[in-house]
């Protein structure tokens, strides 16, 4: 019994190697992509062991001061370690990236999945839904999510996820519909194989690539509206180390104490060119609906 | 193509009754209780019950919608409580033309960068410009344009003084005044899309350039300029407007942070104070105004494809 378990799980690896590394690493600038958000994602997970200061430690004393051997990249004007703030705000942002996506997946392929496989009157109120949500742009959406949630980190969870629903559902049902046509769904119903099972073991796996890479290219466009409804003062409330906050906090002070903004301001860009990358190569190498940029 | 375009105007009506429900839910779904916001903490039974019926809060939802509706449509959307100001004046005659005007003006500069850059990059493949392109593309489209708006006030507007670093002036009151006020947010929105749009221009004209009537056109003798201006590029003309028209989204994105940052009074700073000062008749005001005209603008996108491409006009 183990062994055949075993079995079953290198079988597993090596095809999940196959299906999904392979692709991508031959993606050379998806790679770089990768390579820097790993970087980012370690600093995230041991922000606690590489900071220097608490991140939201002030030290009035110390406010405004440049790049030196107690604060590595400078202190902001309530004297805060940039450096320490600058790997919790990474944890903060890849933190709600991450989840707001992921939330916004599983109910987005929720409803994108009851629409395309229920059909009938079902589809037709659950796709107007979508229709009115996508009618809006984004950040207006998180915007109105915001208003009415009210601020904080978790909020802004909720609120970007439920921005990314529409995108998600829309194309869940699309791809739903084109497997539901398919000749070996029709074989598993006419096998007596129960609905979920057939849900979850023949149409999940087929709509589940191109799925994926849209969630990967969603993941940067969560990270910029998270930094930038922080920055406008309706996202993540001070002093979280947050590094749309930081930005706005740096923004009075750019010609005295440039590096209060540009520290995180640059690691928000770098850290966004990584994801886009990425985002790219996922979808150039999984992708089957677009063509590569010739 | 007629039918076709009914069809397509009937979509977009039920798409905009969707948005106007959306707003309409927004503000039952706003926390606290209208009247007492409008009341202030003092006030008595009497007077409470007056002013709900006033509203109209007695009403059943369904009521109240068809009245905000036909409000809605009559231009009727209500005064601020903080500035006091017609809503409809504030968002439509003041917010508006400032987002407007400053997404035309950064799309003007992406394009008018951009394609050259494109062709450029198309033409010489694989030589510096080509890197340049490619660089941009990436570059700009992740770029926070916050950050990006922060960097050019401090360059060009603080350190050397050759813009004003906020404020917006009306370039139909003063145009010189104006386009001086706008170049610094009109280039941080706008590189945003000039990447996109080299991006696009490269890709597409090397498609085109391979096809059999840039060979005839360059066997009868055409000169190398005609051959690209006007047999290549017409037919980039088609992905370049869908690539503009999907990123829709992104330059609104874009918009609302670039307002913030240089202090433009456009429709962004509009829902952005809005939401800070809890005034949710003005968010609901901005949100249906925004999702208004993102469905429009998707439309025209959608309209311009019959004019530029012939063969889209005959097929049934």
């Amino acid at each position: 019994m183990s062994h055949a378990l075993d079995l079953s799980a290198s079988f597993q690896a090596s095809s999940w190697r196959r299906r999904f590394l392979q692709p991508l690493m031959r993606q050379r600038s998806a790679v770089v992509g990768l390579v820097i958000i790993l970087a980012y994602v370690l600093a995230a997970v041991f922000a606690p062991w590489l900071a220097t200061h608490n991140p939201t430690a002030q030290d009035l004393g110390a406010a405004l001061q440049g790049p030196s051997a107690a604060h590595w990249l400078g202190t902001d004007s309530f004297g805060q370690d940039l450096y320490s703030r600058l790997l919790y705000g990474a944890q903060l942002a890849l933190i709600i990236g991450f989840a707001s996506v992921a939330l916004g997946l599983v109910a987005g392929v929720a409803i994108g999945l009851a629409a395309g496989l229920i059909g009938g009157r079902t589809e037709w109120v659950l796709m107007r839904i979508v229709d009115g949500l996508l009618a809006f742009p984004e950040l207006i959406l998180a915007m109105a999510f915001m208003a009415v949630l009210g601020l904080g980190t978790e909020n802004l969870v909720y609120a970007l996820a439920l921005s990314f629903v529409g995108p998600f559902a829309r194309m869940t049902r699309g791809d739903v519909l084109q497997v539901k046509s398919q000749p070996f769904i029709e074989a598993a119903r006419l096998m007596g194989v129960p609905t979920l099972a057939i849900i979850w073991r023949h149409v999940l796996p087929n709509v589940v690539s191109p799925i994926l890479v849209q969630a990967g290219m969603r993941v940067s466009i969560a990270i910029l509206l998270e930094s930038g409804l922080s920055f406008l003062g309706i996202g993540v409330v001070p002093p979280t180390p947050d590094w749309g906050l930081m930005i706005a906090e740096g923004r009075g002070f750019i010609t005295i104490a440039p590096w209060i903004s540009g520290v995180p301001g640059v690691a928000l860009a770098i850290l966004l060119v990584a994801l886009n990358l990425l985002g790219d190569g996922l979808r150039d190498a999984f992708d089957p609906n677009t063509q590569k940029d010739a | 193509m007629w039918q076709a375009t009914f069809t397509k105007l009937g979509q977009t009506l039920l798409v905009l009754l969707l948005v106007s429900v959306a707003s309409f839910s927004f503000l039952k779904l706003a926390p606290g209780d209208p009247v007492t916001i409008m009341l202030g903490s003092d006030y008595s039974k009497a007077s409470y019950d007056q002013l709900t019926q006033e509203l109209g809060l007695d009403q059943p939802v369904i009521v109240q919608y068809g009245h905000w509706l036909a409000n809605f449509v009559r231009g009727d959307w209500g005064t601020s409580y903080i500035t006091n100001q017609n809503i409809f004046e504030l968002a439509v005659f003041q917010a508006l033309p400032v987002t407007l005007t400053l997404a035309a003006f950064s799309l003007l500069i992406a394009l008018v960068i951009g394609i050259p850059t494109g062709v450029m990059a198309a033409l010489y493949r694989n030589s510096w410009v080509d890197v340049l392109a490619t660089t941009l593309a990436i570059g700009g489209n992740a770029f926070p344009s916050f950050y990006l708006g922060i960097i050019l006030i401090w360059v060009f507007g603080v350190g050397l003084g050759w813009f004003p670093t906020l404020g917006f002036v009306a370039p139909w009151d003063d145009f010189w005044q104006g386009m001086w006020h706008l170049a610094l947010p009109a280039i941080t929105l706008g590189a945003w899309y000039v990447g996109l749009i080299a991006r696009i221009t490269r890709s597409s004209l090397l498609e085109v350039m391979g096809q059999p009537y840039i060979l005839a056109a360059k066997a009868r003798g055409e000169p190398g300029w005609r051959v690209v201006w006007v047999h290549g590029m017409r037919n980039v003309l088609m992905p370049l407007i869908t690539v503009i028209g999907l990123q829709l989204g992104g330059m609104l994105r874009g918009a609302v942070m670039t307002e913030v940052v240089f202090s433009l009074p456009g429709l962004g700073m509009m829902i952005t104070s809005a939401v800070l000062n809890r005034e949710y008749i003005v968010i609901q005001a901005g949100i249906m105004l925004t999702g208004v005209l993102f469905v429009v603008l998707n439309l025209m996108v959608d309209q311009t494809y019959q004019f530029l491409d012939p063969r889209l006009r005959r097929r049934k």
